[in-house]
């Protein structure tokens, strides 16, 4: 762990989602979204969150900007010197927090409004916040549109979202994102809708921001090849838990759970002449609904053992070195 | 060479729209030998999905065929009306939609939607008869023959693509055509439908076109690969060929651009601009405002789809590592 104080610090984040149990009857059952997750992020680096669909990654990050309440836990929040709590900010406090911290969504198609045009969309950030008159605004957003490599500026400023492809789109979300410097963004699947010569250029574009503008990351991906290169540290998420942390390049060249391993083993390599050994996991993904009291991978684990099956979920653990693995057998 | 199954020549496909005529599959050729699989690969708008569906004629009524042939067996289907078409597809040739999702009617039991499909093109079984065969092609794919009792909300994605795939193969094809049949699922399920895709072509014998944007999908499942690029094949080859001697630029940068797990870390490339308006498509190589290596002749003239060698082709005015 850096010596410097985290930007970004979540303690036990817990989100339940009660299932419909039909009109006027309480909720009994629960699924476990987000279930006891802790992690930090220095400012500075990017942290990637990897994991299937229906992991919680994707929950994880809308707590984390407030778009969902959390059940249980904290998400500390450094800013200006003093520390807040997001997860219980009073509805007047929202604003000021936006101000720190924003999103970029996986579909530029269905993340801008259709009937805006993009000095609209990217600029709502500074007149909901406040700054500046009109014409300062366009001189922000034109300043902005160049940095993401929409220029000149004055001929994208006044056309709308259907009159640019889905690169060109996805620049507006991160320029819409960024205008108002936020200290920390979190981008779910930013690049996965978008063809491969196109996404090269926006993951560049992004870690040249990062550094140029001091933006601290949480990036959400199911592609392991992209958090390679998006992230300084990856934590791999599990129905709800974080089942392994640590250095990105050490978790991907060292993986310690068996759930990382199966996923790295699935991953198809782009060269015919090599032949994969098949992932060694058991079953399909299932939904964390009131899970069982032992470790959550226990059903699919090819290592499981009596010690899994007895004994709560596992903690995350340092295995040396800044390598977290929540596992009894590791 | 064992004899084509499928040679498509000069295919030449647009769609009319309000705006014009938008060139979408330009002077395509390859062939493919029986038991063969072959992966097309290309970025969203290159014309993979309109070639698939031009060579079963699923086109929409604004596509047009404009020139080409696609032989079949010696059949040309570009000649052919829909009513002759009817006999081939699913019978000869099948499709395995990108939506597994979409292509299940959800108000059906998914046994009944594959007795239909075999009773509209064999209608030589009895409803025993076709159970037993159902049951035979679950089993094939890995789903429990009890599950054609179910509807398709009661599978998981993963499922319902083996069951479109069983749907598939229900009237025996020589050819199936895959169009992105993994891209909604999750690597681990990516992982076990690929490997039983690969035995059951193994084990069949049937000829199979995969295409996705994903090289390392498409690599791990072909044993050619072409690479379209804005309507056009640019590059086709044996796999490793194009893996590790590739002659095309696109095909170089797409290599490059795609970032991988294992192995050194190294610096993606970036190709500038974006893929052209087919509406108005660049004249010369289409790919020549993005080509690093674009001098003037490929500004002008449409580069010649030529064997390189060993039955390597490029469409290049400036291949790599070559002439």
């Amino acid at each position: 762990m850096p010596a410097t104080e985290p930007l970004v610090k979540v303690e036990g984040l817990r989100k339940l989602f009660p299932l419909n149990r039909g009109f006027l009857r309480e909720s009994n059952s629960f699924i476990h979204a987000v279930d006891d997750v802790n992690f930090s992020i220095p400012p500075g680096e990017s942290l990637a969150l990897v994991g299937e669909s229906g992991s919680g990654k994707t929950t994880t990050g809308k707590l984390l900007v407030r778009l969902i309440d959390p059940t249980a836990g904290h998400i500390y929040l450094k800013a200006d010197g003093t520390q807040v709590d997001i997860a219980s900010i009073p509805g007047k406090g929202m604003k000021a927090f936006r101000r720190q911290v924003q999103m970029i969504f996986q579909d530029p198609y269905e993340s801008l409004n259709p009937r805006r045009t993009i000095f609209d969309t990217v600029s709502e950030p500074l007149a909901v916040q406040g700054i500046g008159h009109v014409l300062e605004r366009e001189e922000r957003v034109a300043e902005l549109l160049v940095l993401v490599g929409l220029s000149p500026p004055s001929t994208f400023m006044f056309r709308f979202p259907h009159e640019l492809s889905g690169g060109q789109r996805q620049r507006v979300a991160i320029a819409r994102a960024l205008v108002i410097e936020p200290k920390f963004v979190v981008a779910d699947e930013p690049t996965s809708m978008l063809d491969v010569s196109v996404r090269t250029g926006i993951m560049h574009l992004m870690q040249e921001l990062a550094d140029r503008l001091g933006v601290t990351y949480l990036y959400i991906t199911h592609d392991l090849a992209v958090a390679r290169y998006m992230s300084t540290r990856l934590a791999v998420m599990y129905l709800g838990k974080i089942v392994e942390m640590g250095d990105t390049e050490e978790v991907l060249r060292n993986p310690l759970h068996p759930y990382t391993k199966a996923l790295l083993s699935a991953v198809p390599i782009p060269d015919p002449t090599l032949q994969r050994q098949p992932p060694d996991i058991k079953g399909g993904i299932s939904k964390p609904i009131d899970p069982m009291p032992r470790c959550r991978f226990y059903d699919r684990c090819p290592l499981a053992a009596k010690v899994c099956e007895e004994n709560d979920h596992p903690p995350l653990e340092d295995k040396g070195a800044g390598h977290y693995a929540a596992c009894y057998l590791v | 060479m064992a004899e084509p199954v499928l040679t498509v020549d000069d295919l030449t496909m647009h769609y009319m729209t309000r705006a014009g005529e938008v060139s979408a599959v330009d002077n395509v050729s390859f062939a493919l030998a029986e038991g063969e699989s072959m992966g097309l690969v290309g970025e969203s708008g290159c014309g993979k999905t309109s070639i698939a569906t031009s060579l079963l004629k699923l086109l929409p009524e604004n596509a047009h065929i404009k020139g080409g042939h696609i032989w079949f067996k010696g059949v040309d289907f570009a000649a052919l009306s829909e009513d002759e078409m009817r006999k081939y597809r699913w019978r000869n040739i099948s499709m395995v939609f990108q939506a597994a999702m979409n292509s299940l009617n959800p108000v059906y039991k998914v046994g009944d939607q594959i007795s239909e499909a075999m009773d509209t093109h064999l209608g030589v079984f009895t409803r025993e008869q076709t159970r037993q065969r159902i049951a035979e092609l679950f089993q094939l794919v890995g789903l429990d023959p009890k599950l054609m009792e179910q509807y398709p909300h009661e599978y998981s994605g993963g499922m319902r693509q083996r069951a479109v795939i069983a749907m598939a193969l229900s009237c025996n094809p020589d050819l199936i055509i895959a169009d992105e049949p993994t891209t909604a699922l999750d690597v681990i399920v990516q992982d076990s439908l690929l490997r039983e895709m690969r035995l059951l072509q193994d084990r069949l014998g049937m000829a199979m076109i995969y295409i996705s944007h994903d090289i390392a999908v498409i690599a791990e499942v072909s044993e050619k690969i072409g690479v379209m690029y804005a309507g056009r094949l640019v590059e086709w080859a044996k796999s490793e060929e194009i893996f590790h001697r590739p002659i095309h630029p696109y095909t170089a940068a797409l290599m490059s651009a795609f970032p991988s797990v294992t192995g050194p870390k190294r610096e993606l490339a970036m190709l500038s601009g974006e893929p052209p308006d087919l509406l108005h498509p660049p004249p010369g190589c289409r790919f020549h405002p993005r080509c690093p290596f674009a001098t003037e002749i490929c500004k002008e003239q449409v580069p010649d789809f030529k064997d390189h060698g060993g039955g390597h082709y490029a469409a290049c005015w400036h291949p790599l590592g070559g002439d």
